[in-house]
């Protein structure tokens, strides 16, 4: 059985960004990947808008993508299996995968980095009522068939879900000659960035109702219109307000879920928040040796977030195929009041600093950040505006650290 | 004109006037939110990213070289779609040079590797 000291399932973003912090610590790797090349879904997001932090430059996803793959490719200690789906990792991390070129694939592993990053929620996971016909796509599907594959999915196009790959497809629909007819949200406000909902509707004069929702779609072979109503506080539809809009095209931006399946029912523990591993500051789970990165781990919103925490997973996972990772004393990180999750869940005590990230529950303005150990304040961050479609982080010195650490908003 | 600011999640609404050549934003909460608002007002630019067709099937993406006058979106999205591909490509080549009169070019975001179809 072949043996690399890192084994990297994923060869999106941040597959390749653990590849390279692992080899920089003098790591064998192996990354696999399903798709018959790197670079994952960044491959089929071609707008601009990736990199301004990691690389202080704004990029299209082929762009930010190539620049990782280059790297990773130039690299002879890294082995890349490519069309290479992986089938089961054991807790001894023997990892197995097939693919055309190799067949059965059995490799044994120091550590293994899970990079297999998200799926969308689709048609079934949010209940839609109706028929069941042609023409209904998640956004992420839509935007892999015209942007990849160079199909057009749809003419007259009703989006529901104002999240960024729901808005995006807004526009690419637009520019590629269909007229979107109404993008709708459920929520009062959009999960997506205020540069999308203005370069990619206000632009095109895109209609975005609020606190609106699809309640059945229509057709046999192919959609022929949808409707939608207004929801009351709860979320439930009013179905008194009831309205008809025919389209061809229905896509699904309801939000993404961290694929995981490999991992179902494995020791490692689990996040209900996230769904994705309870990890530690090196993103390493429950399971020791087996590291979680990128959107496999919790959704982010930037892909440059995901390339600086698949780094750190990466060297980590280095460090514990060599033996060299410490053992310190533990803390939890928890979510204080109006804070969804905030991440890593768990640190080690020691020296240096370490970013704690974290998601608000609702939007908030003029609160102030803070992180607490056993009550005492280990850092206060003041913000104008927090809202839940941006994560957010606040740093602390962990040698400040007595006890389990608080991340909650104060007035 | 009415639009949201950008700079920040903050999202301000914005209002920008201009009377005696002089345009004035109101809305916004920061010095960031009135550069923004007066050069929506006045000389608004955008990025272009799109696909062009390639002969035989496919599709390449590509980028304007550096935003173009939001008023020449349409035509420049018109030029990329008359754009039919016939030969290989590097990401960085010139696919369209001058798209729609803007100055700026069609450069392609990824590889092309072209093979003649039967």
């Amino acid at each position: 059985m072949k043996y690399f000291d890192v084994v990297i399932i994923g060869g999106g973003p941040a597959g390749m960004a653990a590849a390279i912090g692992a080899r920089e610590q003098g790591a064998s790797v192996a990354i696999l990947e399903r798709d018959v090349r790197l670079g994952g879904i960044l491959n089929q997001c071609i707008h601009n808008g990736f990199g301004l932090h990691y690389f202080g430059e704004e990029l299209t996803g082929p762009e930010y993508a190539e620049r990782f793959r280059q790297k990773v490719l130039a690299d002879s200690g890294i082995d890349v299996y490519l069309e290479a789906m992986v089938l089961s990792l054991t807790e001894n991390k023997i990892v197995t995968a097939v693919s055309p070129a190799d067949g059965l694939i059995e490799i044994s592993a120091g550590s293994v980095v899970l990079a297999m990053g998200c799926r969308e929620r689709s048609a079934g996971a949010i209940g839609l009522i109706g028929t069941r016909p042609a023409g209904i796509y998640t956004a992420g599907m839509a935007q892999r068939l015209s942007n990849v594959d160079g199909y057009l999915v749809g003419k007259e196009v009703v989006i529901l879900g104002s999240g960024d790959i729901g808005l995006i497809m807004a526009r690419r629909m637009t520019s590629e000659g269909a007229k979107v007819k109404l993008v709708m949200e459920i929520m009062p406000f959009s999960s997506g960035l205020k540069r999308n909902i203005v370069q990619c509707l206000q632009d095109y004069d895109i209609p975005l109702r609020y606190s609106t929702t699809v309640t059945r779609v229509t057709g046999k072979e192919r959609l022929t219109g949808v409707y939608i109503a207004p929801v009351d506080e709860k979320r439930n539809p009013i179905l008194e307000q009831e309205e008809y809009i025919p389209c061809d095209t229905l896509l699904l931006s309801v939000g993404l879920i961290p694929e995981n399946d490999l991992i179902a029912g494995s020791a490692i523990e689990m996040s209900p928040v996230t769904s994705g591993a309870v990890v530690d500051e090196y993103r390493q789970t429950s399971v020791p040796g087996i590291f979680s990165a990128g959107n496999v781990l919790h959704v982010h919103d930037l892909v440059d977030n995901v390339s600086e925490e698949a780094y750190v997973a990466g060297r980590a996972a280095a460090k514990y195929a060599a033996g060299a990772i410490e053992d310190a004393p533990i803390v939890a990180v928890r979510a204080g009041a109006g804070v969804r999750y905030a991440l890593p869940q768990r640190i080690h005590r020691g020296e240096g600093t370490v970013r704690l990230y974290f998601r608000v529950d609702k939007v908030y303005r003029g609160m102030t950040v803070t992180a607490r150990s056993e009550g005492v304040l280990l850092k206060k961050k003041k913000t104008m505006v927090l809202a839940p479609g941006e994560m957010q982080y606040i740093e602390i010195d962990k040698s400040l650290v007595t006890g389990d650490i608080s991340v909650a908003l104060e007035e | 004109m009415d639009t949201t600011c950008i700079m920040c999640p903050m999202g301000c609404a914005l209002t920008i006037t201009e009377e005696n050549g002089v345009v004035t934003v109101t809305g916004n909460t920061c010095p960031r939110g009135e550069k923004y608002g007066v050069l929506e007002y006045t000389d608004p630019k955008r990025m272009v990213t799109t696909l062009v067709r390639v002969k035989g099937g496919g599709v390449l993406s590509v980028k304007t070289s550096a935003p173009i006058r939001k008023a020449l979106v349409p035509s420049a999205l018109q030029a990329a779609a008359g754009v039919l591909l016939d030969h290989s490509v590097r990401a960085g080549d010139v696919v369209l040079a001058d798209v729609a009169g803007s100055g700026e070019n069609y450069i392609a975001t990824a590889d092309l590797v072209y093979t003649e179809k039967k």
